[in-house]
């Protein structure tokens, strides 16, 4: 896609893979890929279980104006621009819960505009 | 901490639980060339994230009267303040250009009631990301500025005009500069919205390039940081630099992580204003020192 922003980011220390994903759009062996949409103030899904050790393609994209994605835990964060595809690359290694948020203030609920990734064996 | 065992110690021994003080100590205690440049004593108060504008009656009923108590508080200060400085969320956030507008009127109204004539704000991400302070800048003046007052040379850093929490690479180089005219053992207070460091990235309570100014204030021996957002007090070092919280006058927060989520602190009828309040502080200037009376909101109004 000629639209599509590239914001592929690899983790040497974590990873994902999912075993049920909401929002899974493709699925290869070699990587899942999660669509997540973001408009004032929440992302869609929420919630995302993924699997350690595989890689996994988030498919980010907004449908009001400009969010950011950030998982601290991850040392990952990204823009998601409107009219564009942001994607991120994740390999998770560890377990857990980990939270993601929207770092870049859009109104009176950005601070619940949150989620979660659950990293499972 | 140091800090905790002071205030737990402070509030044995005059058994009350209403005024807290805390002590700090700015860089090297004890004699500095600073004390040769003919500093003085002065109280400076901080009040922080007055939200204006905020609608909740779970989290703060006495929304509209929380800050008029505050201000009739501050007045009432035996210590008198020589300045009073806001650090920021001095409105709700709105949509509605002309609902800011309105907030930052009634809030300068509301304020103007200070008796005390050097009052200084700054934004936080609330009056200033939608727009990119230009809203704020109409009612208040410029975002980022330095005052120097009685040997204490005050620094206002902007990390809320750019929505994604940062300083920016303009600011930065222009703090660069301002810091270049200082002396290594200049007494430097920061103020700032968002803290500096990464006190908890999870629900966003850092600055994406705070580590950029930390470096730059570093090679100055004296610098203590005072900022609001996090609606709490909070006291951390980041090597010999201090760094101080505020309590909010509108929404109290949990304590950094405490919580699955960063969710406001319920008003408790037991305790109304509970973890509201403003700080008074005293700054010895040759001791290269700030001592911190927390003083909560009551009904009264009244100190």
């Amino acid at each position: 896609m000629t639209r599509r922003m590239a914001a592929t980011v690899y983790l040497l220390a974590s990873t994902f893979s999912a075993s049920w994903t909401p929002g899974i759009a493709e699925a290869t062996q070699a990587q899942q890929v999660v669509k997540i949409s973001a408009r004032r103030y929440e992302f869609q899904p929420t919630n995302i279980t993924l699997r350690k050790g595989s890689t996994t393609v988030l498919r980010l994209t907004t449908e009001d104006r400009v969010h950011g994605f950030n998982i601290p835990a991850m040392n990952v964060r990204a823009d998601i621009v409107p009219g564009k595809v942001t994607e991120v690359t994740l390999l998770p290694q560890k377990q857990g819960d980990f939270e993601f948020f929207c770092d870049i203030f859009c109104g009176s609920g950005h601070e619940d505009m949150r989620g979660k990734i659950t990293v499972v064996e | 901490m140091t800090i905790e065992v002071e205030r737990r110690e402070f509030l044995k021994l005059i058994g009350v639980a209403g005024v807290v003080f805390v002590s700090s100590l700015t860089g090297n205690p004890g004699f500095s060339l600073s004390q040769s440049k003919g500093g003085q004593d002065f109280f400076f108060v901080q009040l922080s994230d007055t939200h204006w504008g905020f609608e909740g009656a779970q989290i703060n009923p006495d929304a509209k009267g929380t800050l008029i108590k505050a201000v009739k508080e501050v007045n009432g200060l035996r210590q008198r303040p020589d300045l009073i400085v806001f650090t920021g969320d001095l409105t709700q956030t709105t949509d509605d250009t002309n609902v800011r507008k309105a907030r930052m009127r009634e809030f300068k109204q509301i304020v103007d009631e200070l008796d005390t004539k050097l009052v200084y704000f700054m934004p936080g991400e609330h009056d200033a990301s939608l727009d990119n302070g230009e809203t704020y800048r109409d009612y208040f003046g410029e975002t980022h500025y330095t005052f120097d007052h009685k040997g204490v040379h005050f620094i206002a850093i902007d990390n809320v005009s750019d929505p994604t929490g940062s300083i920016g690479e303009a600011q930065l180089a222009w703090l660069q500069s301002e810091l270049a005219k200082r002396k290594p053992d200049d007494n430097i207070v920061v103020l700032t919205h968002r803290p500096l460091f990464d006190l908890y990235p999870q629900w966003d309570w850092a600055t994406k390039d705070g580590q950029k100014a930390l470096d730059l204030l570093m090679p100055y021996k004296n610098v203590t940081v005072f900022y609001g957002h996090i609606h709490q007090e909070n006291h951390h070092m980041t090597g010999h630099i201090a760094h101080h919280s505020a309590k909010s006058l509108m929404v109290p927060l949990p304590a950094p992580g405490s919580m699955p989520k960063r969710q406001p602190i319920p008003w408790s009828s037991s305790e109304p204003y509970k973890g509201m309040g403003f700080r008074n502080v005293h700054s010895e200037f040759e001791r290269n020192k700030f001592d911190m009376t927390e003083y909560p909101v009551n009904e009264e109004a009244t100190i």
